[in-house]
């Protein structure tokens, strides 16, 4: 594989597992626009325990999943207390605080950034982006995944019906958390740097763009889009600005015309693998 | 209830509380900071100034329209580009000494036909097509849209890099011991002066009450009568208006353009409208002085990586501790305007 595709796939699979973070707690109702600031929790998590803690690879990255799924789960208390609005700025300002933090702290090297000397390979990306796409479709297929529908659907009757949707918008916080504190420490390991002005307001709108374009319904989504956003512009062989102005177009046409996103639950189930075995079985028990 | 009593009895009123806060910062900095924290002030809240008025372009739809637009910093930065674009190519040479002003006026005009532009192609398209906008993320995601395009496209068509914008005059004003930009001093009236103006404007005129009726409640509105299709325009008509005087006043102020002048100034009006509070016009102008304010002291104290960390650290906090703001009701659209 050329160093060109893999840097593409490199990319691609760290988006991924970005994108399931913010789908998690989507698929529950809340909108989180503060990504960046749990990716770069994770990302300097990892890059601290390399550089300067000198652990392997196998402590640094599940300890920054752990720190970024902690750090989301204190933050969903305060931020589950708003709704609408005011709970998409409070995530913004969280991503905006984290990000201003790391650059202005010397700890972490300030603007300057740091140096990871731990290198993790491609496969190794690929497999962790496999798992954590099986892990989301588990995730919604559980009872915990009917209850963040139920939620997200309508959060009153949910309520009325007796969930608890505050602990499962907790958990869902949590985990979605975790997942892109993990995806930020792929991201150190892989290009061996990091610096905070990568992890911007801008890469938090990309990245809940992908899941809202994609579609919050089933754990098809963030992949469709994440596919879509990041194949896209590669196969149309459009560079630069170009690129960024058909993504714009691509999103006020998707929210003109489909605004639940390219996959809905019920083009999922339509297409479900069990419905057409079980359309076949009945075409052949009818001649 | 009646929509008028915005000012309750036993409460006072939004405006006397920002006078008298300013008042009190610039008396206490005179007496126990000395010059260079005066100083500081000032220089605070002139560019308090300028992120107000864009707080109060957000806040206005915001309150009325209940919708988040993040193609108001591109309207920002537009005005700014297109006004350098105009002076580049030499298209304002016709107006002379006074090409400068054309040249923003022109940036103010197409920043007021994005707006619109904005306006029906994620407004009214999905309102029609959905029934009600106003209810989920769908136009905010639509605008973030916009942010891209347009972004892009004077990326494309004028370069990313920063530009220099020429203005011919540098006077300086003398008050005892401060030297202040007479720019500075301009533009920082002529932004209180619109907002002001705006916000009797939203008191006491027709279009102001149908506003606020549709801010009270839409479809209500149109069972009163209250022609929507033809209000909200109005509402992005203004957005584009503020959001250009502030990104002229910007480009004035500080003599130079760039395609990303718009991002920081937006998220800081952002700030500064959550911590005065969401909709209410006096307590974006609120927030905008103090985030100006806080800005350079944070930058005279802390240095100039410690900015961004501030601000949005004690936004958070605000969001947290109080989420209506310092001025905001905290469900009622009665006191929005």
């Amino acid at each position: 594989m050329s160093g060109y595709a893999s840097g593409i796939l490199a990319i691609f699979c760290i988006n991924l597992i970005f994108a399931y973070g913010i789908f998690v707690p989507a698929a529950a109702g809340q909108i989180n626009l503060g990504g960046a600031g749990f990716q770069a929790i994770g990302a300097y998590g990892a890059a601290w325990l390399s550089s300067v803690a000198m652990q392997p690879m196998w402590i640094t990255i599940p300890a920054a999943m752990l720190i970024a799924g902690l750090v989301g789960f204190l933050i969903s208390f305060p931020v589950l207390r708003m709704r609408g609005v005011y709970m998409v700025l409070a995530t913004f300002a969280f991503g905006e605080a984290v990000a201003g933090f790391l650059l202005w702290t010397q700890f972490f090297g300030g603007a300057i950034g740091m140096v990871v000397p731990a290198h993790i390979e491609l496969p190794a990306i690929c497999g962790s982006a496999a798992a954590v796409t099986l892990f989301a479709f588990y995730l919604m297929a559980t009872r915990f995944g009917m209850i963040a529908r139920s939620i997200n659907d309508d959060e009153a009757v949910a309520t009325l019906m007796g969930v608890n949707a505050r602990a499962t918008q907790v958990a869902a916080f949590t985990i979605g958390g975790a997942l892109a504190g993990l995806s930020g420490a792929l991201y150190a390991h892989n290009f061996s740097f990091v610096e905070a002005q990568y992890f911007n307001s801008f890469l938090s709108i990309y990245i809940l763009l992908f899941v809202l374009i994609g579609g919050v319904q089933t754990a098809w989504g963030p992949l469709v889009g994440t596919l879509f956003f990041t194949l896209l512009p590669e196969v149309l062989r459009i560079g630069g600005s170009w690129r960024y102005v058909v993504f714009g177009a691509a999103i006020v046409l998707m929210m003109a015309v489909r605004p639940q996103g390219i996959v809905t639950r019920l083009m999922a189930d339509r297409l479900s693998l069990r419905r057409l075995l079980a359309k076949r079985r009945q075409a052949g028990a009818g001649a | 209830m009646n929509s008028d009593a915005a000012v309750r009895p036993g409460t006072i009123s939004a405006p006397s509380v920002v006078g008298a806060v300013i008042v009190i910062l610039a008396l206490g900095g005179a007496f126990y900071g000395g010059e260079s924290i005066v100083r500081q002030l000032v220089s605070g809240l002139t560019l308090g100034a300028i992120y107000m008025t864009v707080a109060v372009a957000f806040t206005l739809t915001i309150g009325v329209l209940n919708f988040l637009n993040f193609t108001i910093p591109t309207l920002f930065m537009l005005t700014g580009m297109i006004a350098w674009g105009l002076m580049a190519k030499g298209y304002v040479r016709f107006a002379g000494g006074w090409a400068w002003l054309a040249a923003l006026a022109a940036g103010v005009a197409v920043a007021v036909v994005a707006s619109l532009i904005v306006e029906r192609f994620t407004f009214r398209y999905l309102k029609m097509r959905h029934g009600d906008a106003t209810e989920h993320a769908i136009p905010l995601v639509s605008s973030l849209g916009f942010l891209l395009i347009f972004e892009h496209l004077v990326l494309l068509s004028l370069g990313s890099e920063s530009e220099r914008f020429a203005v011919p005059f540098n006077a300086d004003i003398h008050v005892g011991y401060l030297v202040i930009g007479a720019a500075q001093v301009a533009s920082s009236v002529l932004a209180v002066a619109v907002v002001a103006a705006l916000s009797f404007v939203l008191r006491k005129s027709r279009i102001g009450r149908a506003l606020r009726t549709i801010a009270e409640n839409a479809d209500t509105a149109l069972l009163l009568g209250v022609e929507t299709n033809k209000v909200v325009p109005v509402v992005f008509v203004l957005t584009g208006l503020l959001a250009g005087l502030a990104g002229a006043l910007f480009t004035v102020n500080y003599g130079h353009v760039s395609p990303f002048m718009g991002d920081e100034v937006g998220t800081k009006a952002v700030a500064a409208m959550v911590i005065g509070g969401l909709g209410s016009i006096w307590g974006s102008i609120a927030g905008g002085l103090i985030v100006g304010v806080i800005e350079t002291f944070s930058v005279y104290f802390f240095g100039g990586d410690s900015v961004q960390m501030v601000v949005w650290t004690i936004l958070l906090a605000i969001l947290i501790v109080r989420p209506q703001g310092l001025l905001g009701a905290a469900v009622s659209a009665r006191s929005r305007l």
